[in-house]
This record gives structure tokens, sequence and C-alpha cells, in this order.
């Protein structure tokens, strides 16, 4: 099985968890800029954060033959500090990195006047840069997040096939799908949405135009449900390919779409000249 | 390698685009900062000669197009916004561009990472600015890291005394670990303890 992890937040993970993943199948993933727990305070923090989107995470993915890919932009909850609004000025030269795949995630946190302006920014920016987008939807008074979210991207102009509307479940799949856009699903160990929920909404709504991810971060989160959805997927008699299309060949189409999705000669063990350098600690 | 031979030995379709580039950051230098992420899409990432990639050529290339009273600012900028790849090409084009030692800083930089590409790159001819101590210092760390100190510049050359205390430091370490040192680190130690017991002879 080869799964491609479509969102998931690996600064927030130990390369342990790259090793389990990469034993469980995983051999690609995106990572999305979101934020850290911690509020950051400067433009600065922000490009340091995304070096290491663009740097150290490829690097550290790439020892364990997993593909890392990021997409960038000022998330919505900070997208409300204006310290922070800087950070628009310097995406652009992030945007155009071999390894991001998309403008992400944007969206609502608190549907502010600020989270507006930064939005319908970055929607603009995906245009111009020609990049698919990664839409965060909020947490509290999601139907009507979402219901407004939908309403932005037709607004943007951006083509609904080239957004993604992540973190759905069984109210806000219906009205995305209908949008056009692709339907995201984040797999939580104990929020969001579980395996069982998951493989119901598949059976429901389909296979096409989904993306299941794990959305692991430095909350309680846990990297391998994409595989136990997989596996949930094949025990409810779904097909092998059923679970390739929505665990590999979705993703690759949705980020495909950047026309910057490198997926060419995926092996364990990359290295340097010959030498592995799986030791850290220099 | 000099800009010529790197640009004799891209494909022709990436020629084609370098020389557009090329021409692009004649009439306007700030358009580096588009061209050069997109070098790698444009022309490939293979190897090409002498342990050049396609990407790392065409972006030497797009660097050595600068006026010499821009090189530094953009070098600069190119390197603090690059990605990991764009980084290493960076520091492999330093020895081919008119900027003096104003490159040691990305240098430094490169070795304190834990990034191989980086620290190898950062150990190339144009290490020949780096001051003794952090040059043992980064020649330790390859061996640290696995890397092959074949990538090291004028290796045998620098390496003194204080780099074979350093060395067989790790080698006592390694030893008492029951880990051996890669063939390559043992070959300089033994070379240097060598040219030391020449000297007391
Ligand atoms: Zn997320």
């Amino acid at each position: 099985m080869r799964i491609f992890d479509p969102h998931i937040h690996m600064t927030s993970r130990t390369t342990d968890d790259y090793e389990r993943m990469a034993a469980a199948g995983v051999r690609a993933l995106v990572e999305p800029a979101f934020w850290l727990g911690q509020p950051r305070t400067s433009v600065a923090s922000f490009t340091d954060y995304f070096d290491s989107l663009v740097g150290w995470e490829p690097f550290r993915a790439g020892q364990f033959g997993i593909r890392h890919h990021a997409t960038i932009a000022l998330n919505p909850k900070e997208a409300n500090d204006p310290r922070c609004a800087g950070v628009l000025d310097v995406l652009p030269r992030y945007l155009e990195k071999d390894g991001v795949v998309a403008v992400g995630e944007i969206g609502y946190d608190s549907m502010t006047a600020e989270e507006d302006h930064a939005f319908a920014a970055q929607l603009a920016l995906a245009i111009e840069h020609e990049l698919p987008a990664l839409v965060h939807t909020p947490h509290r008074d999601k139907a009507r997040g979402t219901e407004r979210t939908i309403k932005v991207v037709a607004e943007s102009g951006i083509e609904p096939g080239r957004v993604v509307v992540d973190h759905l479940n069984e109210v806000t799949v219906a009205a995305v799908k209908d949008s056009g856009s692709w339907a995201g699903f984040s797999i939580y160990p104990d929020t969001k949405m579980s395996p069982p929920r998951m493989v119901e909404i598949l059976k429901q709504f389909g296979t096409e135009r989904v993306l299941v991810n794990s959305a692991a971060d430095w909350g309680k989160s846990d990297p391998l449900l994409t595989r136990e959805t997989a596996d949930l997927m094949l025990a409810s008699g779904f097909s092998d390919d059923d679970v390739d299309l929505v665990f590999w060949r979705n993703p690759v189409a949705f980020y495909g779409q950047s026309g910057k999705l490198d997926l060419d000669d995926i092996a364990p063990g990359a290295s340097f000249e010959g030498n592995s350098i799986l030791r850290g600690g220099s | 390698m000099k800009p010529e031979e790197l640009r004799a030995a891209l494909d022709p379709s990436a020629v084609d685009w370098v020389d557009e580039a090329m021409r692009q950051v004649w009439a306007d230098p700030g358009a580096i900062a588009r061209l050069f992420p997109r070098a790698a899409r444009a022309c490939g990432r293979g190897p090409i000669k002498d342990g050049w990639t396609a990407d790392e050529a065409a972006r030497a290339l797009l660097l050595a197009a600068l006026p010499a009273d821009r090189v530094a600012v953009e070098v600069d900028r190119l390197y603090r916004y690059g990605d990991a790849s764009e980084k290493r090409a960076v520091l492999r084009a330093l020895p081919l561009l008119p900027i003096g030692d104003a490159g040691v800083p990305l240098l430094h930089d490169a070795i304190r990472t834990n990034d191989t590409r980086l620290v190898g790159a950062a150990l190339g001819a144009y290490a020949a600015h780096l001051d003794a101590a952090t040059w043992r210092q980064a020649v330790l760390k390859c061996v640290f890291m696995g890397l092959p100190l074949s990538i090291v510049d004028r290796l045998d050359e620098r390496a003194d005394e204080e780099l074979r205390v350093m060395l067989a430091g790790l080698a006592e370490e390694r030893a008492a670990a029951g880990r051996p040192m890669a063939a390559d680190a043992t070959g300089l130690l033994h070379r240097l303890a060598g040219t030391a017991l020449r000297k007391e002879a």
C-alpha cells in the first residue's frame, strides 16, 4: 500500500514518526504552514519556519524515503496579529520554491475582518503563482464558517477544482462537494473525524475529489491514522484500487495542479554521495 | 569549473533557458529573485559534470550574470530565502563570483546546519576564506556526519597538527564505543601522524 498524507505537520513530530510512517506505507506528504501553538510576534519567526519547511523537513523526510512538500501561507489565527501582517509580503519568495505545491493553510479561525483580508489576498496569490489552495475550516461555528469559505472562494475567481476545503465532517461535506472544490478530512483520535465515520462518508459521497489526512501536529493526533483508515476501508468492502485512489492518486491529482509535484525515484535511504546520514547530532 | 564549462555541460534546452534568464538578469538584476528558484524546474536536477547538477550549474550561471556591484547583496538574499537546493547552489557558486570574502558568513551558516548537502558544499574551494579553527571543526563535523572527506578542498594541504589531535581524540572515543571511524578519516589521521613522527625524527 502506498500512502500520500496530504496534510500533516511534521515539524511537530519526531524522527521516529517518519520511521513508523515509512513502515506503514507513507511515501509522500504535504506539510502545510500553520500555527505552532505559541503565537509568533514577528515576520522573522515565520521566515525561519518557512525555511525549515523547504529545507530541514524535506531533508529529514528524505532519510526515510518520504518525499516532503509544503504549502505556505499566513494562517488565519495569526492573521489577526498586526505584527504578523508583513508575512504576506514575503510569501511570493516562498511560493516559487520547488517543494511548495499550494498556498495554505488559509481560511477562517474566528471570521474577523483581518481574516477576510488575509484569505482574499492569499487566494489572489494562489492565482498569481498558479498554485492550488488549501483552506482550513474553523473548529468553532464550523457550518457557517464553511458556507462563508465557499462564498469567498467563489468570489476570488480561483477555479474551485484547485481548492481543497479541509477538516470537513458529515454536516459540511455536501456543500463543499457541490461547490466543485475538493473535500478534505482530518482523521483524529478524539475529535474532528474517526476512521469508521470516514468510511461511512466515503460510502455515501464516493471516493472522487476526496483527500483524507492525519493532520497530525503537536496536539493529540496520530500520523498512522491514514493507514488505519485505509485498512478499515478494505475491511469494509472497498477495493485496493479504491484505497489507492483515495490515499495516493487523489492527492497526486490535487497537488499535481501546481505543476511541481516530483515523485520520481522515491526510495529509502536518501544519501549524500553514497553516505547515509541517519545519524544526527553533530 | 568556469561558467563557460558549466554552460557547455548543460542540455541544449537548459542552455536556451539559461541564456534567456541571463539576459533578463543583465537587463534587471532584481529578476534573479524569481528566476533562481525556477531554474530546477526549467533545467532539471540530474548530474552533469564534476559533481555539479544541472540546477546548480544553471543557478551559478545566473549569479555570474549579476553586475559586480550587485553580487554580494543578491547572493546574500538568495541564500537567506533559498530552499536547501538553492542554498547549496549559492555555496557552490561562491568561488566563481567576484565577491572577495563577503560569502564567508554563508559558509558559517551552512556549517552550523545538520544538512549534509550544505555542510559538504561549504568545504569546496571557497573554504580557503575560512579561518583554521572553523575549517578544522567543519572537517571534524564531516567525519561525524559520515561525509566523505574527498569533498574537502585541499584537505592534506590544510590539515595540521591541531586537526590530528582532534581526529585522534575522536578515534579514541569511537574505539571505546566499539564503533569504527570512517576509513578516509583514519587514513588522514595516519598521514598526519606520519608527518608528526617525521618531524620528531
Ligand atoms: Zn493543519
